[in-house]
């Protein structure tokens, strides 16, 4: 029934939607630059970043624009970035897998992370080695479900989620081993903390790497958004409607994977914001992922931003990010559950 | 003339069990306004033929030849221009919208990196509008009954501007008025010079639409050619197992019709004379 509503009851069309929740995306973006330890007014953050073209003579501290240029703007491009990939990802999936409460780690690349993680930091300890072995981690975790889900040269949607979840115990398996094994005092906390999430590694030249990357999965999604509502009428039907299956199902698991494993690769492990925003994208624009798929870019974009914004500014030490978006998400989700009871 | 379609010795088995062929040794050819009806008891691969003809399923052995064309040279999008295939499933995990469906079918003529233009969605629109679904078009596809599924499934193949429409029993699962209507809508789409080629359950529906029928049996095409030289009670009673009488019924309605004969009911309760249907 709901979107009976919406569809009569809408009176924005897909352009005006998109260029509302764009201005909440800057809204927000301002907000996450001028909060935190440091108060900076909105008129300085603009000033400052005009500064950088404009011959503007320098009424700040250098402190200030430290503050800005090295600590804020990556964590903000990178709660950006992680926030619109998990959530396009997740969208993606729900439509290649048929079905609404798929996330984007149900291949495993999250275990795959995780654990790619953790040996990096029994072994090596530095961030750099973290970052590498959990993007690697987080690929060969769904190679492997992809290999194991061969079959007859297809790879049928039901055995990609049962290899999934095969791959994925056998990752978290392995990662509480490590956990039991290393050193209670200083490598355990660290891996449970890595694992809890959060944007406060995240620099600038982080984003240099893992930016791009990010940016080419969502940008490969959203040029063959189209597509994927073919898919999710089912492989037959899209094979009679001339698309080659199994190879946009592999160009979305690989752009999912990429954007995936390098949101984890610089946030750690961050739930939920790939199941619950493409459903608030569905209540806003309908299941057309010609207009969800940029509405979910948006909307993950902002609220990945607001909560890390929350994470580290509501409590003198910072919130691990991903207990929040659990703690927001799951409420959210129960609430849509529960209002949108006739489907989705 | 060549025909629109023509298939020539098809085979399929599955992979993995080569040895037991779920059909063979079919041949047919469809050429324009024919109507083609395929019948048949349940399992016994009349589905798994639609499915490779439309190239739906691959791994087919034999030559499927779309014009002059063999299909196994051409790309999916191009074979999907030429047949358009109706499935019989009709469930969708999202709700689209009636409009969002048929707009689908333009599918094989964009290329993978573009959406519907304008003029896609106007194809769309007049697909709707041949088989009478225009009102439904901002409908969800979730809030649709059987027959307006079958209605929005056949309006989504027709934006595909197909020269041959392959339909998996267009008919099942629908009431009497709604098996009518869609039959009608078949008989249409012939007279306008497509080929249709039909899966069905019904005999009877074979006599209504089809200028051409055939009956699949454990794989094979054991009967092929006019629906009265196809449809008779020897080879029903052949492929049923049951014995069929194939009668003219008169009084309005003028056409053949098929009857079990159900000989050994003739001892069910009382209560069958006293009801007067």
């Amino acid at each position: 029934m709901p979107f009976a509503e919406n569809k009569s009851g809408f009176t924005t069309t897909p352009g005006t939607l998109i260029l509302i929740l764009s201005f909440l995306l800057v809204a927000v973006a301002t907000c996450s630059l001028m909060l935190g330890q440091i108060y900076i007014p909105p008129e300085t953050i603009f000033k400052i970043f005009a500064s950088v073209v404009l011959p503007i003579k320098q009424t700040w501290s250098p402190t200030l624009e430290s503050i800005l240029f090295d600590v804020r703007v990556p964590r903000l491009l990178a709660g950006m970035l992680v926030g619109a990939g998990l959530s396009i990802s997740g969208a993606a999936f729900q439509g290649l897998f048929r079905n609404p409460l798929v996330s984007p780690h149900i291949l495993g690349v999250s275990s795959g992370a995780g654990l790619g993680a953790a040996v990096a930091i029994l072994f090596f300890g530095n961030i750099l080695a973290i970052q590498v072995c959990s993007f690697g981690g987080g690929l060969l975790a769904v190679f492997m479900t992809y290999s194991l889900s061969r079959v007859y040269r297809t790879t049928p949607v039901l055995m990609l989620v049962l290899s999934g979840i095969i791959v994925g115990s056998l990752f978290s398996a392995a990662t509480s081993l490590i956990k039991y094994i290393a050193d209670p005092v200083n490598e355990m906390p660290s891996i449970v903390f890595w694992l809890l999430g959060s944007l406060n590694n995240a620099s600038n030249r982080d984003m240099a790497v893992v930016g791009p990357i990010i940016v080419l999965g969502i940008s490969v999604l959203l040029l063959i958004r189209w597509r994927i509502n073919l898919l999710a009428m089912g492989e037959e039907d899209a094979r009679a409607l001339g698309v080659d299956t199994g190879r946009i199902r592999a160009t979305v698991i690989l752009c999912a994977t990429l954007i995936s494993a390098a949101a984890v690769s610089i946030g750690g492990i961050i739930g939920w914001i790939g199941l619950v925003i493409p459903h608030i994208g569905r209540l806003l624009a309908g299941p057309d992922n010609k207009t969800l798929l940029p509405v979910t870019v948006l909307v993950g974009a902002s609220y990945l931003v607001a909560v890390d914004t929350i994470a580290r500014t509501a409590m003198e030490m910072e919130i691990p990010i991903g207990i929040l978006t659990a703690l927001v998400g799951a409420p959210i989700f129960a609430y849509l559950l529960r209002k949108n009871r006739s489907g989705w | 003339m060549r025909a629109l379609l023509s298939v020539q010795n098809l085979a399929f088995s599955y992979p993995g069990a080569p040895a037991r062929p779920i059909f063979r040794e079919v041949s047919f050819s469809v050429n324009p306004s024919d109507v083609f009806c395929l019948l048949g008891p349940n399992g016994t691969g009349k589905s798994t033929l639609l499915k490779c003809v439309s190239n739906v399923l691959q791994g087919w052995h034999g030559t499927i030849l779309l014009g002059d064309k063999d299909i196994s040279h051409l790309r999916p999008a191009e074979v999907a221009k030429g047949v358009a295939y109706v499935p019989q499933n009709q469930v969708s995990a999202f709700p689209f919208l009636v409009h969002d469906i048929v707009v689908m079918g333009r599918a094989p003529h964009l290329n993978v990196f573009s959406s519907p233009t304008r003029r896609d969605r106007e194809i769309a629109r007049t697909a709707m509008e041949t088989v009478g679904i225009l009102h439904l078009a901002e409908r969800p596809c979730t809030m649709l009954s059987g027959g307006e599924w079958q209605l929005t499934l056949i309006a989504r193949a027709l934006a595909q501007e197909p020269r041959v429409l392959v339909l998996d029993e267009p008919t099942s699962h629908l009431d009497m008025g709604n098996q009518v209507r869609i039959l009608r809508v078949i008989r249409s789409l012939a007279e306008k010079g497509l080929g249709i080629v039909m899966a069905s359950h019904f005999p009877d529906h074979a006599f209504v639409a089809a200028t051409e029928a055939a009956i699949l049996d454990d794989g094979r095409m054991i009967r092929k050619g006019q629906p009265d030289e196809v449809i008779t009670a020897e080879n029903l009673g052949k492929a049923y197992g049951i014995e069929v009488k194939v009668l003219q019924v008169g009084e309005g309605v003028n056409r053949k019709a098929c009857f079990p004969s159900l000989k050994d009911f003739t001892a069910a309760p009382d209560s069958s004379s006293s009801n007067p249907e």
